[in-house]
This record gives structure tokens, sequence and C-alpha cells, in this order.
């Protein structure tokens, strides 16, 4: 990756992440399961996918779902640094004059379907992914999930089908942050090893550093990995990336902040030296 | 007394007592370190939940569950329908946010059928306490009997001192000969504020808390029915399904008839919000409650007092 794209990207995500702590406060949000998917989530609309404002109707078009919806403050985030959604309509959170909440819904510009339930869009991302097979379309078709969400039986259904049916322009994105809402993944529901299960599954299956934009140029250019094979790219990342303050604590996946507390997080995204944040932690799901 | 000591409680007393939850811990947080194994998290896996809690059972547990209400009863639905209703077995599914107490998150976290399905599975029970105080005087009934329960969870703070429990009865607040509002779960501290601003048009306003949706109180219904007057029944839940449907079917049953004026979700997920833009938006606060009342029977309702702030939820979910 040459230098001037990763200052772009890195100056794109500290954007991102600027909305999503701003998004963090009356009434509040998934920060946690935000920040994690960010760097994702910027460098394949920036970069990657073939997905503009101006083609969301193409059916030729790459389709992105966002399958772990909670994190929709940094797809917005993403939106209105690339000029998908209005920044205005960030303000109406949890308005109901408009249509921007806790999880994604096809009132945004770019949201391709609505998540919140988990383990959904791995199978509706296959439906897709199938058809533009059928028409003899080259698009790509990538699912992100959350790990936690991988406790779900329909995403190991998805995969079952997809490798009996050889579909090939799947991809299933992990966002690996090793949380679910309230504990450590591998203190509730074991997922490692991750990437033998996949195989297991008859997927062909890549892992990176989730937050480093290189890894990420080179693993969804090798995309797909397999002819035959629907491919897994496991990107491993932190919860809270971007917030010392808050960066893999179990207790800071859905954030309520005051207003001193985020202008005092807007800053910590800058100098990277974590606040002391004396609002109540929420863990709740 | 909150939710998690009463639970706490009941499970110490009783060694058949399993908490099972499918990664919900809001309410529950601190049981893991008092029942030891007796706390299972299945993840986040709602049928495999049921099954396993099926299997405990079986073998002569009393499995309390928890999950968002929505994906209890939804994404579960035919493993509640099939092991714990064909198999008759004591599960009790304890559903978070159930109703209009999911805000901000959206129509996949919204369950406004949970009544309908519920009550539609033959030997299931199904409970929806008006706030925190209403929950913990009717949950140790509810565990204690041999059938399967639901309940829609609700940790609000009452803002009524509710009558003691009794299985299969409704708790009459007030009787009225001009209106009767029949109502069940979060919406009853809107509806208290409904009758207060409707007397102080000089109506004569009764209110019933439902408490149980199955078994219904049936007598109470058949009651108010007879007296005459305007039947308002308000719920957070879709029309079909819930609290008008039970009316209707019990009227019914009965051969009879009577104004009634359904106050529900129509045919639509409602909007997401925090919860006092919510019940705001969709005409549920006190004062719309009594404003909708008061221009169904053919007046204005501009006189209406604004009634007081609505209360913002605790929790995310």
């Amino acid at each position: 990756m040459t230098p001037e794209k990763q200052q772009k990207l890195e100056a794109l995500a500290l954007r991102v992440r600027e909305h999503i702590v701003r998004l963090s406060t009356d009434g509040g949000c998934f920060t946690g399961a935000s920040l994690s998917c960010a760097d994702l989530l910027v460098y394949l609309y920036a970069d990657c996918l073939n997905v503009r404002p101006d083609n969301l109707t193409d059916p030729t078009r790459d389709y992105l779902f966002l399958s772990k919806g909670h994190d929709v403050p940094a797809l917005y985030g993403t939106f209105v640094e690339l000029g998908f959604l209005d920044k205005a309509r960030l303000d109406q959170h949890l308005s109901t004059d408009d249509h921007i909440y806790w999880h994604p819904n096809r009132n945004v510009p770019g949201v391709e379907f609505h998540s919140g339930s988990l383990g959904h869009l791995p199978s509706v991302a296959l439906g897709v992914a199938m058809d533009c097979r059928m028409r003899g379309q080259t698009n790509k078709v990538i699912v992100i999930t959350g790990d936690g969400e991988l406790n779900e039986g329909t995403v190991w259904e998805s995969l079952l089908v997809a490798s009996a049916h050889k579909v090939n322009n799947l991809t299933l994105v992990v966002d690996r942050n090793h949380f679910q809402a309230n504990v450590a993944t591998e203190d509730l529901i074991p997922l490692e090893p991750l990437a033998p299960k996949f195989e297991a599954f008859g997927c062909e299956v890549r892992r990176i550093d989730g937050h480093d934009f290189a890894q990420m140029e080179e693993a969804f250019a090798a995309l797909p990995f397999s002819e035959t094979k629907p491919s897994v790219i496991i990107c491993d990342t932190v919860r809270g990336r971007g917030l010392p303050s808050i960066e893999a604590r179990a207790d800071r996946w859905f954030c309520n902040f005051s207003s001193e507390e985020v202008t005092e997080l807007l800053k910590e995204l800058h100098s990277q030296e974590a606040t002391t944040l004396t609002s109540e932690t929420l863990t709740v799901r | 007394m909150i939710y998690e000591d009463l639970i706490k409680e009941t499970a110490l007393a009783d060694e058949r007592i399993v908490v099972m939850t499918a990664e919900n811990r809001a309410l529950i947080r601190n049981l893991p370190a008092v029942l030891g194994p007796r706390f299972i998290d299945t993840g986040i896996t709602e049928q495999t939940l049921i099954g396993a809690a099926a299997g405990l059972a079986l073998r002569g547990r009393v499995p309390i569950l928890h999950a968002l209400a929505t994906f209890l009863t939804l994404r579960a639905f035919e493993f509640i329908r099939t092991d714990v209703g064909i198999g008759q077995l004591p599960v009790k599914l304890s559903g978070f946010v159930p109703g209009f107490l999911s805000d901000g998150n959206g129509p996949t976290h919204q369950a406004i059928e949970d009544v309908s399905l519920m009550r539609g599975i033959p030997g299931m029970t199904v409970f929806a306490p008006a706030d925190e105080q209403d929950m913990l005087a009717m949950l140790p009934a509810i565990w204690a009997s041999p059938s399967p329960a639901y309940v829609r969870i609700n940790t609000r703070p009452a803002t009524y001192e509710h009558a003691p429990f009794e299985m299969g009865k409704a708790e009459i607040v007030a009787e009225g000969t001009d209106i009767t509002i029949l109502t069940y779960g979060m919406l009853f501290e809107q509806t208290l504020v409904a009758r207060e601003l409707l007397m102080q048009q000089g109506r004569s306003v009764g209110l019933i808390n439902l408490r149980s949706l199955k078994p219904i109180d049936e007598a109470a219904l058949l009651a108010v029915a007879r007296r005459g007057g305007l039947l308002v029944t308000v719920e957070d839940h879709f029309v079909t399904g819930g609290l008008f449907s039970i009316l209707a079917e019990v009227l019914l049953r009965h051969q009879l008839t009577a104004r009634v004026l359904p106050l529900a979700l129509e045919e639509r997920w409602y909007r997401p919000g925090r919860l006092s833009a919510v019940l705001e938006y969709e005409g549920f606060t006190g004062h719309h409650i009594a404003r909708r009342i008061t221009e169904h029977l053919g007046e204005s309702g501009a006189a209406i007092a604004p009634g007081p702030a609505v209360l913002e939820n605790q929790f995310a979910e």
C-alpha cells in the first residue's frame, strides 16, 4: 500500500471514529463494537468495493451486508464521510423524526438490508450471491458478522449451503474483536481454533489484522480465494479500538457518555491518552 | 427487592431452579457466582437455549430462561412450541425489553407479537406485569406453577401500589361508568395518567391491569362489558392477537358485544427512538391516550392537559 493511500485511509478512519464518539451520548450506542470494525468498513467502502452514492441501484455493484448491525455508527460515519449520507441526519440519532437508530435500515442510502437480529445476513447474502452468479456477474458479495454472532447456528447453515452450492462469490468477513456483549468469547463459547472450523465447513480462509489497511488490501485483492468455495476473512480486531480508555473492555460495549466525556474522548482519539470515565457502564444485551 | 434478588432467593431455596440465558445478563449479572453450575449461559443461541432447557426440565429441573423477548419468542418459536409446548414442561421464559421497551433498537428488536404467539401454544401461560413491583408480586406463583410460562419482563419503577397477585385474576384499579381502560405491561403507568386526565374532564373512568393474559380473567372482562360504557384496550402489541383479540374472543364466546376502542399497533412496526419520543410519536403517552379516547367519543381533545414527562429506559436492550 502506498504511504499516500495509507494516510488517506487513516485520516478517514479517524473522522469516522469521531462520528462514533459523537453518537455515544443522549441515549448512546454500541461504541465498542463500532470502533472494532471502523477500519474495516472504511477500507471496504473507500478503497475496495464498487459501490458509491451514484450506483446504489446498479445490480452489478458490489454488495456489503452488515450482519452485526449494532455497529451501525461505524457504517453511518463511513457513509457520511463518503457522501452516501447527509451529516445532519446523524444529529437525528434516536429521534422519531428520522430513522437513525441502533440498527441499520434501508431508510438510509447504502444500507443493503436491515439487521439487528444476529445470524440473518449470511443467508440473505448467500441468496444475493447465488443470483449474481446465475446472471453471470462477477461482483463481490460480502457479509460482515461479529464473532459472538458465530454462536448462531444460521451462520453455519449458510456456510454449509454456500459450500454445497460452490458459491465462491460470497465472502464472509468476521470482525474478530474477541468479545460478545458481556464477556470475552473464549470465556463463554470458545471459537478458537476458528479458521479450521470454517475450513471444515468448506470455506477458503485467510486471517488478517483488521486494523492494518495493507493486510486488508492484500487479502481483499485476492478474492475469490477459490474457484469452488466461499471465502472467509477473519479480521482480528480490538473492541473499542482508538479509545484507550475503553479498548478491550467487556463493560464498554454499549456506551452512553455525558457530553463532557464526549469532548474528552474526541481529544483522546487524537492523543491516545486514556480519559477517566465516570458514566455508568452499560453492558446490556 | 429487585429481580436478581428474587431469582437468587428462589434458586437458593429450590435446587430444581436452573437459570439460563442466551447471553442476556442485564438483570442477572451477579448470578453466575452465586449459582455455579446452575447458571448456564449458552451464548447467542436461542434455539439451543430452549432445547437444552427442555432437556433439563425432563430431568426435573425448572429452568428460568432469559433472552430478548423478540429473539426468544420469534427465533426460538418452534422450539418453544415443540419442545416445551408439546412436552408440557415447566420452562419459564423471561423476555427482556418487550413492546415499547426496546425503544431505539428498531423493528428487529420489537416484540409486539409475543403475546399472540405465546398464548397460541396449548398449556402456555402469559404474564405482563405493569412495573417491577407488579412483576415481583407475580413471579413466585409463576415459577411455582407446573405450567410453562412467558413473562414480559418489566423493571420500570412502580407509580402505583399494587394489590397482591392472584393467579388468573386481573387487578381492578378503579371502576367507572363512562369508560373502562383495559391494559397490561409498561403502558399501565400511562393509562394511570390518562385516567386522571379524563376524570379532570368530568368522566367516570375505570382501569384494569390485566397482569395475566393467559389465563385471562374472563369474569373481569364480562363484568365491564355488561356495565356498558366504552371499553378501551391499550397495549404495546400488534392489534392482532393481543388484548383486543382476547376481549373479542371472550365476548363472542359469551354471545356478548360491546363498544370497544383498540389502541394498539396497526400493521406496522413502531418508529424507534428514545422511549419518551416513541410514546409521543405513536400516541401512547397518558396525554395522547386520553386525547384519542376523547376524540373517539366525538369531542375535541384540545382541553386535555399534558401529562408528566415519560421516564426514559435505563437499559439499552
